[in-house]
């Protein structure tokens, strides 16, 4: 089984969100990037196939030259190779364009991305990928089980979950459940020494459109503070919630 | 050039979010002269709900082929109501499935599509909408450059607003291929008669401050008398405190509600990223220093075991005296 796994180049959790140009753009000055939480699931599951299965996987990122050390850190987590579309991830139908070019070319029977990434949180990526490539698609993926051409797989549902079963090649739009937390790895001296010696492809873009464009940023205003209520008042936070909050 | 929307049908009715999604339709195309078609699958009396907030013209489809929901064949009927009406705009709620659908319509129908939008379009010409990014700590204005623009729009960004006319409703039948069925449902597990996260407009949601899974019984019970969901942080579900359907935050379920009312919960960043587009949140926490007091608009410093008990009880004493 080729397995492809998508990769977002993506600030940490814990970074100082920006703009710089105007507010047209991210500011990178300073932030840390991770990669994207959601991939990180989709990643280690892929890793568990490879171990348990004898799967190849490939990490993929569409994105400049600083996203390279994100695809070595997938590389010394286990990935076997990485691929680097050189390109400005303009938007999500661009980056789904350029991925679908890989998966035909690489004839990857399971392409495994994040469902929805920690910067723009578009979450089209992997259901564009599966339209365009005529892929079955689960989005929103908490278990994954593949046998021969055969897969079943497990998505949340709003109240609870269902199984489902599809065919190889497929679409998988993963998240936390793939593997759990404890699960996730972190990359050992070993890893990070072989993963020197791994492949890295850099591959120049497909001609494709950008369907939309980030026009400026902004950042919500900011909070007042918040309202103390005494525990030995709690009629007024009820008052409160009713007559000012209008909640309740 | 109808306005497209897809209203979510589910246990004999139309969810409030179907019904926010035809109100925020019936606004853009009070400006640009234009009417709104609901595209629906196996609903009942789908003209009569729908007319109410301003949907013109009811497409539904009876398959039994569809009673399982399937996003490749949902996206398919979709697309072919959105060729049929020549619709510019498609519209959907942001629910689990409408999330699974939306990027395959836009596929199919070549548009450009913004998800998480919170407002009305802030131009129609060029086509702008503002919508969550990095995680709710900003926003972003998405310019959509294709003739067909698909949104999925976040739940209580807009309202629901009653605008009625009589809606026509006809039977409308999508050509499906085999292709369309090759993902299947083998079994489905729900939990019935609960208020869930996303359709929860009051969320209670509890932390490791209280201390175990033996002592949710006074978070069950606040619940209870407001309608509310109930919700735990990432700590709680991984220890096993509470089934990981519960577990809200950045690798968790979103929470977009009304109210939130954190008990017990320090407030990690992962954990506001994701409950931060809820309208009010309130804090209960014996920690005055626990970082969620700088988020959160109510506040009460103190011990959960003895707060939480008196506040259902006075809410409950409430809400009889305003009933």
């Amino acid at each position: 089984m080729k397995i492809l796994v998508c990769i977002s180049h993506v600030p940490d959790t814990t970074a100082k969100i920006n703009f710089v140009n105007g507010d047209s753009e991210f500011d990178t000055n300073g932030v840390q990037f991770v990669i994207n939480p959601n991939d990180e699931f989709g990643l280690t599951r892929a890793i568990w196939f490879k171990e348990q299965a004898g799967a190849n996987v490939t990490v993929v990122n569409v994105g400049g030259p600083d996203a390279e050390a994100t695809l070595r850190k997938a590389l010394a987590i286990g990935a076997d190779e990485a691929i680097r579309v050189n390109a400005n991830p303009t938007d999500g139908f661009f980056v789904a364009k350029q991925l679908a070019e890989v998966v035909k070319n690489g004839g990857f029977d399971l392409v495994i991305a994040g469902k929805e990434s920690l910067d723009y949180n578009g979450g089209m990526v992997p259901g564009m990928l599966a339209g365009l490539l005529g892929f079955d698609f689960v989005n929103s993926c908490i278990n994954l089980e593949v046998n021969g051409s055969d897969a079943k797989a497990v998505r949340e549902i709003d109240g609870g979950k269902e199984t489902l079963s599809a065919k190889l090649p497929l679409v998988i739009g993963g998240q936390k459940g793939l593997v759990e937390e404890k699960d996730l790895r972190i990359p050992n001296m070993r890893g990070i020494m072989m993963a020197r010696q791994k492949a890295l492809t850099v591959l120049e873009p497909v001609a494709a459109n950008s369907n939309t464009k980030a026009v400026k940023f902004e950042k919500p205003a900011p909070k007042s503070a918040v309202k103390l209520i005494s525990a030995d008042n709690l009629d007024e936070l009820v008052n409160l919630l009713h007559n000012e909050a209008k909640v309740i | 050039m109808s306005i497209l929307i897809y209203a979510e049908f589910a246990e004999g009715k139309f969810k409030k979010t179907a019904l926010e999604l035809a109100s925020y339709a019936k606004k853009i195309a009070g400006e640009t002269g234009t009417t709104v078609t609901a595209l629906t699958i196996n609903a009942i009396d789908a003209a009569a709900q729908l007319g109410k907030y301003g949907v013109d013209k009811v497409l539904n489809v009876k398959s039994d082929k569809l009673t399982a929901f399937n996003a490749k064949a949902y996206a398919d009927a979709i697309k072919q109501a959105a060729q049929k009406e020549s619709s510019k705009i498609v519209l959907f709620n942001s629910t689990t499935d409408s999330l699974y659908i939306a990027p395959l319509v836009a596929v199919a129908l070549e548009a450009g599509y913004a998800s998480n939008v919170v407002a009305q379009p802030i131009s129609l010409s060029p086509f702008q909408v503002k919508r969550n990014a990095f995680s709710n700590k900003a926003f972003n204005i998405t310019e959509i450059t294709t003739d067909v623009k698909v949104l999925t729009i976040g739940k209580n960004s807009y309202g629901v607003f009653e605008n009625a006319v009589s809606a026509t409703e006809e039977e409308f039948s999508p050509s499906l291929n085999d292709a369309d069925f090759s993902v299947k449902v083998e079994s489905s597990e729900k939990v019935s008669g609960k208020v869930t996260i996303a359709d929860a407009e009051i969320v209670v949601s509890g932390g490791r401050g209280l201390k175990g899974p033996e002592n949710w019984g006074i978070l069950e019970d606040l619940a209870a008398v407001l309608g509310a969901a109930t919700a735990c942080s990432k700590p709680v579900s991984d220890l096993g405190w509470r089934p990981h359907s519960e577990h809200v935050g950045q690798t968790g379920k979103p929470v977009a509600a009304n109210l939130y009312i954190a008990i017990g919960i320090s407030g990690a960043i992962q954990h506001i990223a994701g409950i931060n587009s809820s309208k009010v949140k309130v804090v209960i926490n014996s920690d005055a220093d626990a970082p969620f007091f700088k988020v959160a608009d109510y506040g009460v410093v103190g011990d959960a075991f003895e707060i939480v008990p008196k506040l259902t009880e006075k809410i409950k004493a409430f809400k009889a005296q305003n009933s």
